[in-house]
């Protein structure tokens, strides 16, 4: 039984096609890495599964919630109800950590839980000092503003606050491209422990160490098709397509 | 100097007498103007950024005409102008309404201040950055609920600065509405200096209380700043 089913996802922008059909199938304790140069789909796609875009095509089921991408391009109101479920679900961790700068580190953690999941205060604050403990940050981070941080914790912390939703899948579009170099290994780490507890995670990623090392099955975008899929080993021992080939040759060097 | 003080100290501060006079007046004219036209404004904000036309257009042309045009005409055409239609004449509630100089005033203040301040606001919400908004989203919140916990917060923070401006210049509007026979400090000024002819102390003591007033207000907003303002200031990391 599948906890995520994306299905023949099409997204153009103008008459620019940039997804050609893309299906992705998780069960619970994947980790599935999308690879692929820039320009090749890969952030669009993950971005169409919580239709932060909305795909011209396509659908995305998780447990008993499925979303259509709507035909006449504007959402029904059925569908934005759907959607919100779908998206207290499936938690998403940004390239730029998207923390919301007006708010402390604990009111980023516990905001959503409060205001999207209704549960109470007290228990919103308990979850987000596990989850932040959990993301390796200590208790005197709590009262400072993300400006005060390093990207590294940053993107901690947002990790925290996607954590925070409890959600059955999570979804990360790029998260170490905006950090500096010496700062990659702390967040890579963050996410290898998520994956090792066996939570269901969709990584966008540059990082071929991570989506070698860590994840159960790597997809291979190229101009918003899927060239090759499969397990780690395999894809990056004996790539078959010339595509991907090429790419791990200009990315392992 | 002394006299004057002694003499008018009570009407340039509070009563003339019969009614609130001199600052007490100019303060319940600020006052009530920022307490009606800043919640206004927060609604209005937000329709001026909506992505509908018919939302968005309506508020632009407000803002456009109250920001394009001078109070002193404003308060002339409510003033004089709207209660000189027959229609106004023939409601008694309106009529009623606009035959009161200290409402019409208001009115005026209301709708010139409502004008900047939904530019302010809709300014600082255009400036919160886009993917703070689109986090709100991908976490399931609801229109409603990303106005309420994230952008009105953030943008209210951020308007700060420039909304502490405009409140100085309602205090240095405050005059015009002498022009509605409204008995604020103005008013007060310029009756000690037709009863006395010392002009540079008439005026001069209501110019002090302004400066008062002003430095009062940009105290508070400094406070307010330091308490809300504190996201933007970066620590040593």
């Amino acid at each position: 039984m599948y906890t995520l089913m994306v299905d023949d996802i099409h997204q153009k922008f103008g008459t620019h096609e940039v997804l050609k059909g893309i299906s992705l199938r998780a069960r619970k304790g994947d980790v599935i890495s999308i690879i692929g140069s820039s320009g090749s789909g890969k952030s669009t796609f993950l971005r169409c599964i919580n239709f932060l875009e909305t795909p011209c095509a396509g659908s995305v089921a998780l447990g008993a919630h499925v979303l259509h991408a709507p035909s006449a391009g504007r959402r029904s109101s059925a569908l934005q109800r759907e959607l919100i479920e779908v998206r207290t679900k499936l938690a998403m961790v940004f390239q730029h950590f998207n923390l919301w700068a007006h708010m402390t580190v604990l009111e980023n953690v516990i905001e959503a839980p409060l205001h999207v999941l209704s549960i109470s205060r007290d228990e919103a604050v308990a979850r987000a000092r596990k989850y932040l403990a959990k993301v390796g940050l200590n208790a005197g981070v709590e009262a400072k503003y993300p400006s005060q941080l390093s990207g590294g914790q940053q993107q901690r912390v947002a990790i925290a606050r996607a954590l925070a939703m409890e959600p059955e899948v999570m979804l990360f579009d790029e998260p170490t491209s905006a950090l500096d170099p010496e700062l990659v290994g702390e967040v890579l780490k963050v996410m290898q422990a998520l994956a090792e507890e066996g939570r269901t995670m969709i990584v966008v990623t540059h990082e071929m160490g991570f989506a070698r090392e860590v994840s159960s099955h790597v997809i291979f975008l190229h101009q918003g098709r899927i060239e090759e899929q499969g397990p780690p080993q395999r894809l990056f021992q004996q790539p078959s397509s010339e595509r991907l080939q090429q790419f791990l040759r200009g990315s392992l060097k | 100097m002394i006299e004057i003080l002694q003499q008018y100290w009570l009407a340039y501060l509070w009563s003339d007498g019969q009614r609130l006079s001199g600052l007490g007046m100019t303060l319940l004219l600020l006052l009530a103007t920022i307490g009606i036209g800043f919640p206004l404004s927060v609604l209005l904000a937000v329709a001026r950024v909506s992505a509908r036309r018919r939302l968005r257009v309506p508020v632009y042309l407000y803002t456009y005409f109250f920001r394009g045009t001078p109070l002193y005409i404003q308060l002339l055409i409510i003033y004089s102008g709207v209660y000189s239609l027959q229609l106004v004449q023939q409601q008694p509630d309106l009529n009623q309404f606009f035959q009161d100089g200290f409402n019409c005033a208001l009115l005026a203040f209301v709708l010139n201040t409502s004008a900047y301040t939904t530019e302010i606001l809709a300014g600082a919400i255009r400036s919160i950055p886009h993917g703070e908004i689109e986090a709100a989203e991908a976490f399931g919140m609801s229109r409603w609920a990303m106005y309420r916990h994230i952008i009105l917060p953030a943008a209210l923070r951020r308007a700060l600065p420039n909304y502490s401006n405009e409140v100085i210049l309602i205090l240095h509007a405050t005059p015009i509405a002498f022009t509605a026979t409204v008995p604020e400090l103005l008013k007060v000024a310029r009756d000690v200096n037709s009863a006395t002819y010392a002009s540079f102390e008439a005026f001069g003591t209501a110019a002090l209380i302004y400066a008062a007033v002003s430095f009062l207000i940009v105290w508070i907003f400094r406070r307010l700043e330091r308490r809300w303002l504190a996201f933007l200031h970066t620590g040593s990391h």
